[in-house]
């Protein structure tokens, strides 16, 4: 056997024997890639244009072409409400994440004492903030009634000042919304933005000092340092995390569910399956809107 | 004169952004602290003390009760040891299936193979529910092309309920957010300098042991950040797991059915035991509980972790 190989192997050329190596590597990713991601795929495809019973022998699968995206649309009570809503979810957390972040990342890049320890419990989300344990959270019986113990004294009142001194002072009356919105939701942004800071923090330390010093020689404040160094050097990174965040909140959020229950609690996979494709459709919009609005104005060093 | 006030003016804005930056880490701390301290403060106290409007945080009357409840409930530590088995197995074969294919798709170019890593970015990109039915039905009724009929005779294997499903995903590097390790490993390994790989071929070093010699020892930051991510997410994870998993005891599906079996327990129970409270109460103290090992884990690591991911070149 060996004897075999071995000439087989001396006759290629290094860059053939890379290749021929390089497919052997990517051989097992292949094969689950076809098995439970593309094959899986079609098959979903198939079954959303479809009628599926279960019977004693088997499935029967019927093509009916486009009914139950209409029954998803037109008929289902829950599915368009949730769609709407994860999706302004969606636009509402994404640039908040993200913006707060960034400027996380800028902190926690900044010495201070405690720097360690700060940058720990900031990374802690990543640990703890997902998947089971944050839907659970937000059951939590004990931590609904503390909140409201909480925030019916000081904080509310705090945050009702500060929007109608916002409000007074002229400001528009959407921009002061959303950011009373994001300081109400701080928790959820704070938590969900882990990953975010660790890799801004990563691309913030890529950035040569040189530029800081040459900055600070002739004369740019740190603020101006911000927008002329720092935010264009890592402007790629927030395409990155545009995509990440998007992605990441699958795993939380409410069309999940309704697609799971659609699914196997009332077994009507078919429509399961249009429902999830609506979804993957409207994701890919969302993304590709972004992904263009943001790559123009991405500034890449080459 | 002017020179001092100008001076004097400087050390004034950076003690002022001081305190204020000193202020926000610290609230932004204390919001991501406060449900941990919070569970951990509910879950020592007693019954009493929840109704007691004096005890916010320290309770009253300390008691380990919540604890032991959850524990019975949870069969934590027969829970404990199953997670810890499935996230350790799943993690290091996932790492290793990463590591050859972001290999490969860095280095070892081949015909088509930035087509074949368009793929893994559509496996990032498409949310797992549309393919969760599919995947469920293949599990259930595994067939693999025809082949397994061949073998057992004629019948198909259900691989529901057992760890298979995790260890062919992972062994083929499609388990959960692999796309994602597959990524980083791929962008690490472009950023290790061509040269060093055609010193090892010019030493007479194969393929393989070049991979297995030089590069991966060079790309440990990015190993221990895939461990560590593939670790905890599996860990966490309850999509897949409640659906590849129904009667195994892992944290994620005892998590989640937590709150019924406490309602069934409670149910043969003396009436005033039928309280939401108290029930929260155990279930705060079962979060807490799945979660410690990783608050521990995290504890030893997490120094490693910090600054490994700053070298992993998830940037680049």
């Amino acid at each position: 056997m060996k004897p075999i190989a071995k000439r087989l192997f001396r006759s290629r050329t290094y860059n053939e024997q890379k290749a021929l190596w390089g497919f052997m590597y990517v051989l097992p990713w292949l094969l689950g890639f076809l098995f439970f991601f593309l094959i899986p795929l079609l098959y979903s495809l198939q079954y959303s244009l479809s009628e599926i019973e279960a019977n004693a022998n088997g499935m029967t699968i019927k093509f009916i072409g486009f009914e139950n995206f209409k029954e998803a649309l037109t008929v289902n009570t829950s599915f368009n409400r949730i769609l709407t809503e994860s999706v302004i979810d969606m636009v509402v957390n994404v640039p908040l994440i993200v913006i707060f972040s960034l400027f996380l990342a800028v902190l926690l890049n900044q010495k201070f004492v405690g720097r360690g320890i700060a940058r720990s419990i900031f990374f802690l989300p990543v640990i703890l903030a997902s998947g089971v344990i944050a839907n659970l959270e937000a059951e939590s019986l004990v931590q609904a009634i503390n909140e409201q113990n909480a925030t019916g004294g000081v904080f509310t009142t705090g945050t009702m000042e500060l929007m109608t001194i916002m409000l007074n002072s002229g400001m528009n009356e959407d921009i002061v919304m959303y950011l009373m919105d994001a300081v109400e939701r701080i928790y959820q942004i704070v938590s969900q933005s882990g990953v975010q800071i660790l890799i801004f923090l990563a691309g913030i330390q890529t950035i040569s000092p040189q530029l800081y010093e040459a900055s600070k020689i002739e004369g740019a404040t740190g603020y101006e340092a911000f927008w002329k160094i720092t935010f264009p050097m890592v402007s790629p990174l927030i395409l990155v995390n545009v995509i990440y965040t998007i992605i990441d909140s699958f795993s939380r959020n409410d069309m999940t569910t309704l697609i799971r229950e659609t699914g196997f609690t009332s077994f009507n996979f078919g429509l399961s399956s249009a429902m999830a494709w609506i979804y993957f459709l409207v994701i890919m919009i969302i993304l590709l809107i972004s992904t263009y609005i943001i790559s123009k104005r991405v500034f890449y060093q080459e | 004169m002017l020179m001092e006030r100008l001076l004097s003016l400087e050390s004034w804005k950076r003690g002022l952004w001081t305190i204020v930056r000193l202020v926000l880490i610290i609230g932004l701390s204390f919001v991501i602290l406060y449900p941990i301290i919070q569970k951990i403060s509910t879950s020592i106290k007693d019954k009493a003390d929840m109704y007691s409007p004096i005890v916010v945080f320290i309770p009253e009357h300390f008691t380990l009760d919540n604890f032991k409840q959850a524990i019975t409930i949870m069969d934590y530590w027969k829970t404990l040891v199953n997670t810890i088995g499935l996230s350790t197995m799943t993690t290091i074969l996932t790492a290793v299936s990463c590591a050859f294919a972001g290999y490969a798709f860095a280095r070892l170019k081949f015909k088509g193979s930035n087509l074949l890593f368009a793929g893994v970015i559509l496996t990032i990109l498409v949310p797992p529910t549309t393919i969760l039915i599919p995947i469920y039905m293949n599990l259930k009724d595994f067939t693999l092309l025809g082949l397994v009929p061949l073998l057992t005779g004629g019948k198909s294997i259900n691989l529901l309920d057992s760890y298979w499903p995790f260890i062919l995903t992972s062994i083929t590097a499609n388990s959960l957010k692999a796309g994602l390790y597959i990524f980083i490993f791929r962008q690490f390994f472009r950023g290790i300098p061509k040269e060093v790989e055609e010193a090892a071929y010019i030493d007479g070093a194969g393929i393989g042991s070049t991979f297995l010699r030089i590069m991966l020892p060079n790309a440990t930051p990015s190993i221990i950040t895939v461990l560590l991510f593939s670790f905890v997410w599996q860990w966490n994870d309850s999509f897949f797991t409640t659906t590849y998993l129904t009667s195994s005891k892992v944290m994620s599906t005892q998590l989640t059915s937590l709150p019924y079996n406490l309602q069934i327990m409670l149910e043969g129970g003396a009436t005033t035991n039928k309280d939401p409270f108290f029930m929260s109460m155990v279930q705060d103290t079962g979060i807490l509980l799945a979660i410690l090992p990783l608050v521990i884990l995290y504890l030893f690591v997490q120094r490693y972790f910090v600054e490994s991911i700053e070298r992993t070149g998830i940037v680049g």
